[in-house]
């Protein structure tokens, strides 16, 4: 099944396409990794879908609702954890938690039993009564897609997860996505490509706004006669340069 | 309810910071005990009323909700850096619930932090009667436009840039033209007539009118407060608004 559909999803800021007649079709459950150099138009797709911007052309459906029409439905199903880690500093880690289970319609009740939930999922029950801005870089990314997490989304953005993540940090944040896998459709953008390789179900490369191929690991790879994924993406993402 | 949950944790973002505090609370109690301390080093005979309680504390209540500005343009722009925004722009939250939850925490701070002012000039010879609790109602209008100062600068500027806006001039030029510090009539001339159209001077004046029970004459200084409370808070409103539904948030 089909969790999300684009069509022709073009975004222009004046002259500059960002995005250029973007169709990609994402399956339920599914991980797929965008790629691309900067200013590829990756967080700009992101954007669109979870409607922080609306496009200039063409469409998007997510689990049936467009993205034009019915944007407040769509938010209500999907949720984003951003480049930067998007947390608020002096409350605790429940608070943090609670607020955005508050802000999703969650009663008290289930908002208090959610954030025990989803702290002891992601191993922060230790620290629930602890200010997030003494967290380690690496706890305040757990964090932060634990906030994305608690209100369920059907959909979940992650944006540059493990951007200037040591190395054990990203190790334990990939576990955790992969925990994911199946039961949330994750669209997932990232530089790494080891990343990619460890977590992605399919990819979508993109340059200068265009989808320019889509695929697994391996068939990206064969595709470009490489051996390492990272040649793979130099070859493709080179393409049109 | 969603706007009383953001406000929720704003009051707490506010209230954590303890220079926040120290600004908000601390500073015009320092600030009003250092003028008190001048006073009484007045000899009698100078008849020099300038630095007297009655006259010092509801200026000083006034300034003190200049920190709001601050406050609130700092934590807007440190949640639009920061991300933690665009988070919130991505759920059901509408622009109704951001402004409350931005607004709404301030407005109750002004509120405790003007009575706190008043109820410690009382202690210092300013009359506690019913006109004080009138006189912290009197500027809730002020605090309305100190708000939507720090809500424009929080949309469109780093919290660097709102720090040195809203903290160091904004807060100079409510402090030198309300006639806080020296009297407006002392220096005159200019000075006086950019007093007489700034909101500043009015806002303290419906203040020490409220004190001193002169409530019919409150109306002609109150209305000039809030007609650049309106304006202002409803450009600030707009330019949020805009900020949020363009590709700029």
């Amino acid at each position: 099944m089909i969790a999300i559909q684009t069509v022709g999803l073009t975004k222009k800021y004046g002259k500059i396409t960002a995005v250029d007649n973007l169709n990609i079709s994402v399956n339920k459950g599914e991980l797929f990794a965008l790629l691309g150099l900067n200013g590829a138009g990756k967080t700009t797709t992101i954007k669109m879908l979870s409607c922080l911007t609306r496009p200039t052309g063409g469409d998007a459906i997510l689990l049936g609702d467009s993205i034009i029409s019915k944007p407040l439905s769509i938010k209500q199903k999907t949720n984003i954890s951003p480049q930067e880690t998007a947390i608020a500093p002096n409350l605790t880690i429940r608070e943090n938690l609670e607020l955005i289970a508050g802000i999703y319609g969650q009663d008290k009740k289930t908002a208090h039993q959610n954030s025990i939930c989803m702290a002891n999922r992601f191993e922060l029950d230790n620290l629930m009564t602890k200010k997030v801005k003494a967290l380690s870089g690496g706890l305040q990314r757990r964090l932060s897609i634990a906030m994305a997490l608690i209100s369920e989304p059907q959909i979940l953005f992650l944006d540059e997860p493990t951007l200037g993540l040591d190395v054990l940090a990203r190790r334990e944040l990939w576990s955790t996505i992969k925990s994911l896998k199946g039961k949330v459709t994750i669209i997932l953008t990232t530089h790494y490509m080891e990343e990619v390789e460890e977590l992605s179900d399919r990819i979508g490369i993109m340059s200068s706004g265009k989808l320019l191929a889509t695929g697994t690991v391996s068939e990206l790879m064969e595709q470009t006669n490489t051996n390492k994924f990272e040649d793979a993406f130099v070859i493709l993402a080179k393409g049109v340069r | 309810m969603r706007a009383y949950i953001f406000s929720k944790r704003n009051g707490k973002e506010i209230l954590r910071d303890p220079i926040n505090l120290f600004f908000g609370l601390g500073f015009p109690l320092i600030l009003m005990f250092l003028f008190s301390i001048i006073n009484t080093a007045i000899p009698p005979e100078a008849n020099n009323t300038m630095f007297e309680t009655k006259r010092i504390a509801p200026g000083i209540a006034m300034f003190g909700t200049v920190f709001l500005a601050l406050f609130s343009g700092t934590l807007l722009a440190k949640d639009r850096t920061s991300s933690f925004l665009m988070r919130l722009f991505s759920s059901p939250m509408r622009s109704f619930d951001f402004i409350m939850g931005y607004t709404l925490p301030m407005i109750l701070f002004a509120v405790v932090q003007s009575s706190i002012t008043l109820i410690a000039a009382s202690f210092i010879g300013l009359p506690l009667t019913i006109n004080t609790f009138l006189a912290v109602f009197v500027l809730v209008p002020i605090s309305i436009l100190f708000v939507g100062v720090g809500l424009l600068c929080g949309s469109i500027m780093n919290d660097k840039a709102v720090g040195g806006i809203c903290g160091a001039l904004l807060t100079n030029i409510a402090g030198w033209f309300s006639g806080t510090w020296i009297p407006i009539d002392l220096i005159g001339g200019g000075f006086r007539t950019v007093s007489h159209f700034l909101p500043f001077f009015h806002a303290a004046e419906t203040a020490r009118l409220a004190i001193e029970g002169k409530y019919v004459d409150i109306l002609p200084h109150l209305s000039i407060v809030l007609a650049y409370s309106l304006i202002v808070y409803g450009i600030a409103i707009f330019v949020f608004r805009y900020k949020m539904s363009s590709d700029r948030a």
